[in-house]
Formats: structure tokens, sequence, C-alpha cells
């Protein structure tokens, strides 16, 4: 299954390597990356694969989720799908 | 990958826009729970309930996690209970109301709807009993809804029907009048009732429907207003355009959730309801959509043809985005839910007689609607009667929700608290209809309802 991860949040050292970190130990694999800075505004989404992963979607979700509260970030997954949809005819 | 803009833009829309989806409405009939005794029926129904909707809570909270979508409310619908409990020896019909509200606790569903009768040309003794309980079975329960169709293109406007449902909307109030007429809040009567809404408080499951369908209704009032902000002084062919692909894209989502909800229920996905359906929370109203295209306050003149093209344009968008549409789909106008008709209504710039003109060019009809607590069962009626009018003749549903605010007066506000919100009395008509509600009968069907 694929999905998207967005990180948003105040720019500080490492928000890339704690989160790929956590999602190597899930063995999620990051298939995309794309991220901007804008005054001081860290914006990040990746394209991931979670096929390859034994943790459910709800426990990546919740631990992406608590990453993020200590982080001082907002971090999300949402299956592709809804993009997609929403997006493309 | 998407662009970071398109996650980003669905992102906002859901963070800061107010995107969700209203609801999962599970359809279930209960034509096999029949028996000659209300306790039995009661009891099968509560059984049938809890069995086939057990898991919809939990599958709708599983997508709402997986996709990041909101899912605001789970519902049931079931069969209109006039025709599951005729062959009952009993004639209240109440136990089943609070079977209903028992099922719907156990299950975790906030409302359920089906406490309903289909009198649109007749009643039968069923239907008698059942509109006879309404005012006991709405004040004992807590998440029973209850409708009733008093009028069909078919079939014309069932007067007795019209004369009978304002007595019972005024005992339903005096029945709740602690909790503000609650009960009220929880009885529609329909001209043009649909079989597969999955809206409340007009929900039920038809007959012509299959043993279990799962129906969605999605909305979207605050993407559809920030999306009109982009097009500020350009003409309607914009605003339109604008509004038409904001729906398409809310209505995907809503299809979305509903292959995925009926695939991991089993159950077969029924209709996408393509509804703008308000909160009280700012920045999800109706009313703020027209002022964005225009008017200084919502219900000044401009106002139905505002409400006309939203409408339009609402379905144009959303019908490419679903597999089936079916529902009400339209905007919605329910005065106390909707932040904006509650300020305009207090501005006195919204009054009832616009509110009937509005509700000529949308979906459903006077909605949430407080009037005075003094006001006649013969004045409710007639306010019933005119509405039917509209849906009849214009071959549409429309409906009335209305609250007679026992012991408040013009200008005083009821609260309901949560999706209900709040509804600031309106005043009503004072000059009288009795005789013409005495009159009873049945206002024939019009012309063009003979189309074979």
């Amino acid at each position: 299954m694929k999905a998207i991860i967005t990180v948003i949040g105040k720019d500080t050292t490492g928000i890339i390597a704690e989160v790929c970190t956590l999602l190597a130990n899930q063995k999620i694999n990051i298939l995309d990356i794309s991220q901007t800075v804008m005054e001081g505004f860290f914006t990040m989404t990746m394209l991931v694969d979670l096929s390859a992963s034994s943790v459910s979607f709800s426990d990546v979700s919740d631990s992406l989720k608590e990453k993020g509260e200590s982080m001082n970030l907002s971090i999300r997954i949402q299956r592709e799908d809804i993009f997609d949809l929403m997006h493309r005819i | 990958m998407h662009s970071q803009k398109e996650i980003l833009s669905t992102i906002n829309m859901i963070d800061h826009q107010h995107l969700d989806v209203r609801t999962i409405t599970m359809g279930i009939s209960l034509l096999d729970c029949c028996s000659d005794d209300v306790n039995v029926t009661a009891r099968k129904i509560y059984d049938k309930i809890t069995r086939l909707a057990k898991d919809l809570v939990k599958v709708g909270e599983d997508i709402e996690k997986e996709f990041g979508i909101p899912i605001v409310n789970k519902r049931i619908s079931v069969t209109p209970i006039s025709i599951v409990a005729a062959s009952c020896k009993q004639t209240d019909y109440t136990p089943i109301a609070e079977s209903l509200d028992r099922a719907a606790k156990k299950c975790g569903v906030n409302f359920i709807g089906g406490f309903s009768a289909l009198v649109h040309k007749g009643m039968t003794n069923g239907d008698i009993n059942l509109i006879n309980s309404i005012p006991t079975a709405l004040a004992k329960t807590e998440r029973v809804c209850s409708s009733v169709s008093v009028a069909s293109t078919k079939a014309g406007i069932n007067m007795d029907a019209v004369a009978l449902m304002g007595r019972i909307i005024k005992q339903t109030a005096d029945l709740t009048a602690d909790n503000g007429g609650f009960g009220c809040a929880k009885l529609v009567i329909f001209a043009n009732a649909v079989e597969d809404n999955p809206f409340m408080a007009g929900a039920f499951h038809g007959v012509g429907e299959a043993e279990c369908v799962l129906n969605v209704g999605v909305s979207g009032p605050g993407v559809v207003y920030h999306a009109l902000q982009k097009c500020k002084g350009q003409p309607f062919d914009v605003v339109a355009e604008t509004i038409k692909k904001t729906a398409f894209k809310i209505t995907r989502m809503g299809q979305l959730v509903a292959s995925q909800a009926s695939e991991r229920l089993g159950i077969p996905s029924g209709i996408v309801d393509l509804s703008l359906a308000p909160t009280p929370e700012k920045g999800d109203s109706v009313a703020r959509i027209l002022e964005e295209m225009g008017l200084e306050v919502c219900g000044t003149h401009g106002t139905t043809a505002a409400l006309a093209l939203l409408n339009d344009a609402v379905k144009k968008g959303g019908v490419m985005a679903s597999n089936h549409v079916g529902g009400l789909s339209g905007a919605f106008i329910p005065v106390s839910e909707d932040e904006g008709m509650i300020e305009a209504a207090m501005k006195n710039a919204l009054t009832l007689d616009k509110l009937e003109a509005m509700t000529c060019v949308c979906s459903v009809g006077l909605d949430m609607i407080a009037v005075p607590g003094d006001t006649s069962a013969e004045t409710l009626s007639a306010i019933i009667a005119d509405e039917a009018a509209i849906g009849v003749v214009n071959t549409k549903t429309t409906a009335v929700r209305i609250i007679p605010a026992v012991g408040k007066k013009v200008g005083d506000i009821i609260e309901f608290g949560g999706l209900l919100g709040s509804a600031p009395v309106m005043p009503v008509h004072e000059f009288s209809s009795v005789n013409f509600i005495n009159r009873g009968g049945r206002i024939p069907a019009p012309m063009h309802s003979l189309k074979n």
C-alpha cells in the first residue's frame, strides 16, 4: 500500500533524519520526497510504500503523530487514494 | 507523485475549511421483524440492528484514520416503523422507539432514523398508530428520528395528515419543553420523501431498497466558501465553474469513503448524497457562500438566485464524481445549524417568507426553524401545506422541521447545542389559517404528475 506523509511546522535540525529513521525501523520504504522551507516554515511530503512493513497502518499513523508532537510538528500519513481521486479524473 | 501543492490543498481543506464526510448511514430493512406483539417486534428489531451494524462505527473510524478524512456521523436508517409494526395488536409503538434508541446506543451511532410513516395518499391503521406515538416516542428517546411523508407529486397533498401533523408537532414540543422542544428537531414532515436519504432527521430505509445498504452524505460549505474568495468580482459563469470543480473534489472523497465502507462492511454501496450541509461552526456556513457572491446579508434580495446557482452547480460538479447519486442532493438551509443563517435571522434579514422562497430552489425546505411557542397547530399545518405545495408542484423534495419554542417569543433564542446549534425564534403571520386547515381531504396531484 502506498501512502503520503506530510510534515509541517517550524524548521529545526534533523527533522528528515528523525522521520526517516522512524520509517526505516518500521520497514517503510520512501519512494519520493519533496521538501521546502519558506520563511522558516518547513513542509515535506513523502510518498512511501508500506507493503514490506509488518506494522499496522494505524500503529504507523500513531507513531508518526507522536513523533510530530515531540518535535512540535504536524506529521500525518494518509493513503494515496484520496489525493488521486481528488486531483485526477 | 502528486505535487506538494495538491497534497497541501487537500490537507488545508480538511484542517482549515471543515472538509468532512458528514455521514455514513447504514440502511437496514426491518420487514422481517414483524409480529403480532409490539414487544416481540421491538426485540427482533434490536437484535437485527445490533447484528448488522455492530462494526459500522469501527469501520468508519478506520477509514478516517487511513485517509485522514473526518467522518462526522455514523448513523442508521430503518424501514418505516408504521409498516413494520402494522401487524402488532397494540396501538402504542413507543416500545419500538425505545428499542431503536437502545440499538443506536449499543452500536455507538448518534442518530437512528425511520420512526416514520408514508401517508401522502392516505393513512393505514399502522400509520395512525405510529403518528400518535411520535410525541411520546421522541420525548422518551434520545437518538430516534421520525419523519412523516404527507404529500407527493403523484398523490397530491394529504391535508388530513397535514392537519394532524400540526397537532403532533405541538404535542412533541410540549412533551420536550424542558429541552427547548428538542423532540421537534428530530421530526421532519416531507413532501416527495426519498427512500435513500442518509441525512437526519429525515432518513429512513425505503421499501424499494435492498436488505442492507450503505449511503454516504458529503458536505463542505467551508471549502466552497474558500474557493469563491478567489473569484471576487468575477461574473457568475466563473462562480458556477468554481463551485462545480470544488463539488467534484468533495464528492470524489465521499465516493471513496462509500466504496471503502461498503467493501469493509460487506454490504452494497447505495448512493452518495451530494449535499452542502452546514454546521454552526464558523467557516462552515451556506449563508456565507451566498454572501460571498455579493449579498450584504443572507436573506436580502438576490438570495434566491444565489442559492439556485449554488444548488445547481453542486449537483453538476458532484454527479460525475459518484457512481450513484441520490438522497436529497443539494444545499441545505437549516437555520439553527448555520452560523450565517442564525446571524441573518437575528438581523431580521432572513424571514420565514424568504426561507420559503429559497426552498423552491434548493434541497429540503424549512429546516430547524424556531417559532413562538403560542403558534397554533393550524398555523403549523398551514406552513407545512405551503411547503408541501412547493415540493409537489416542482417535483422535488421539500420538508418542514419546525420547533414551536414553548414559553418563548420572537427574538428569544433556543439552544440545542452540538450540530443542531441555536435557533432565534422567528415571527409567523398572525392571521388565521384555521378554516383552511379544517377542510381536510386531499389536494389533488398536479397536471404534470400524469406523465404516462
